[in-house]
């Protein structure tokens, strides 16, 4: 059994209840432990990094540091929280001054961070640890005949990391022919969603949803699979403000990466978290009955 | 004596050492401009904005609405040919906008961030309750009533909890927060 230190985020404790379910029910089938980190915090999202870079590094360092005392890397459901972990870790790794000034305070928590934790999303865990092979063997209820939008948003693949391929990954594209289904041709899936833009420029934010939204049913998309809350909430709870502002009438579901694969492992609709969507999920369910039951 | 460094220098001192090249090696080729998604809804390009802080127009700088509605994609910082973080340089003007009170009233964003980061200061974790008062007056009638209808919508599927979370170790984060910024008795 692998073993990794979960950081669910402040969205998955409840905004996105339905990721965390399916995270751990679909891990779990492949023999990997999620241990959440305790008393972990916000990651501070875009929104530190806006008042002081300083302090935003330190309060996800803490994190880090939790993670470290544990032994264990680090896993982080969502984009954003990710991406401040994945760097913050990384800048503290070259940075022997800035890891001494953080240290410092850290001292507060009786923690200290060290830079031996290494970081992943969740999607990473299914791509590379996991892999598409192991997917495919696991698989009890392929999910025929549906097309399904991979849509990656920013901050996994941007910044770029070590020379990572960031104009065209496939592993979410990978993911969703193991389970299958297609991978719907989806030309915007690296274009942001708006991010906290939706809170604080609402246009704008809308405008770019609708891009998306656009760009996946043009091309088939019976659902867009995502692997960010934000992203999630984005391109859901604000389908219905798309529409009334652009005169649109979009209805297309978004559903999390691990509850799409846990449909495709024969877990149940319930254990993934299904029921709380503010865009029905019914018209996927009806596509993936067995055809002699229609 | 010292001289009073320059708006640029002040800019290039926000960014942390590690983000890539300093912005004076802009070559002014357009590609973060070309790339970005809310290009559209600026009063200045990236590109432009980038020029002109290095041509040291610092009033003209902070009175855009540029680096507040950058949505922190990074599509542009990993294009670019110079190898600039231009995402990490919208981060420095943010910060020396709320640091210096000097970004326009009507935008959002920095009531947002502020509210954000004494939320945190206090509890350790987010909750949108809190959050929401801070900057929902702010907003157009039309996104007031939206929101108001997306909360009312999640608060009925169970996706907002009840009471605010917070980490148990709440005194040892406060002070830890303290060795870096100086907070207010009220935090």
């Amino acid at each position: 059994m692998k073993k990794y230190a979960y950081f669910p985020g402040c969205s998955l404790e409840k905004m996105a209840s339905s990721y965390h379910k399916s995270a751990l029910e679909t891990t779990s089938v492949f023999d990997i432990e999620l241990q959440e980190l305790d008393d972990w915090n916000c990651c501070g999202a875009t929104a530190y990094f806006h008042v002081d870079e300083l302090l935003a590094n330190t309060l996800v360092a803490r994190n880090l540091a939790l993670a470290e005392k544990e032994g264990l890397d680090l896993v982080a459901p969502c984009s954003a929280c990710y991406k401040n972990a994945y760097f913050t870790s990384a800048y503290l790794k070259e940075d022997p001054d800035l890891a001494e000034h953080i240290n410092f305070a850290l001292e507060e928590d009786d923690l200290q961070y060290n830079a031996k934790t290494d970081v992943y999303h969740l999607i990473e865990v299914f791509a590379d640890e996991i892999g598409p092979e192991k997917i495919k063997e696991k698989v009890t209820n392929p999910l025929k005949g549906l097309s399904i939008a991979p849509y990656y948003g920013c901050q996994i693949v941007r910044p770029r990391k070590n020379g990572e391929e960031v104009e065209n990954p496939q592993y979410f594209e990978d993911i969703i022919t193991a389970i299958g289904a297609e991978s719907t041709y989806f030309p915007e899936r690296l274009r942001c969603c708006g991010g906290s833009l939706i809170m604080t420029s609402r246009v704008p934010a809308l405008e770019m949803v609708r891009i998306l939204l656009t760009s996946a049913e043009k091309n088939g998309a019976d659902v867009i699979a995502t692997a960010c809350p934000l992203c999630q909430v984005n391109l859901e709870c604000y389908q219905n403000a798309v529409n009334e502002e652009f005169g649109t009438e979009f209805h297309l579901p978004i559903l999390y990466f691990t509850q799409l694969i846990g449909l495709a492992l024969g877990i149940s609709a319930k254990e993934l978290g299904f029921g709380v969507e503010l865009v029905s999920a019914k018209p996927i369910f009806k596509k993936l009955l067995p055809k002699e039951a229609n | 004596m010292a001289s009073k460094p320059s708006f640029s220098a002040e800019i290039s001192n926000l960014l942390y050492a590690a983000h890539g090249n300093p912005i004076n090696s802009c070559i002014q080729c357009g590609t973060c401009s070309g790339t970005c998604p809310v290009v559209d809804y600026m009063d200045q390009t990236p590109r432009r904005l980038i020029g002109m802080i290095n041509a040291d127009l610092k009033d003209d700088v902070l009175d855009t609405n540029t680096y507040w509605f950058c949505a922190s994609c990074y599509h542009c910082t990993v294009r670019c040919p110079a190898d600039i973080d231009i995402a990490g340089v919208m981060y420095a003007v943010k910060r020396y906008s709320i640091w210096n009170k000097t970004y326009s009233d009507d935008l959002v964003g920095p009531t947002f961030s502020e509210a954000w980061v004494k939320m945190i200061t206090r509890s350790g974790r987010s909750y949108e309750p809190i959050l929401a008062p801070t900057y929902m007056f702010q907003l157009g009638t039309k996104e007031f009533i939206q929101e108001a209808f997306n909360a009312s919508k999640m608060v009925m599927k169970g996706k907002i909890p009840v009471l605010p979370p917070r980490i148990k170790r709440l005194d040892n984060f406060k002070n830890m927060i303290k060795k870096i910024i100086p907070l207010g008795e009220s935090s």
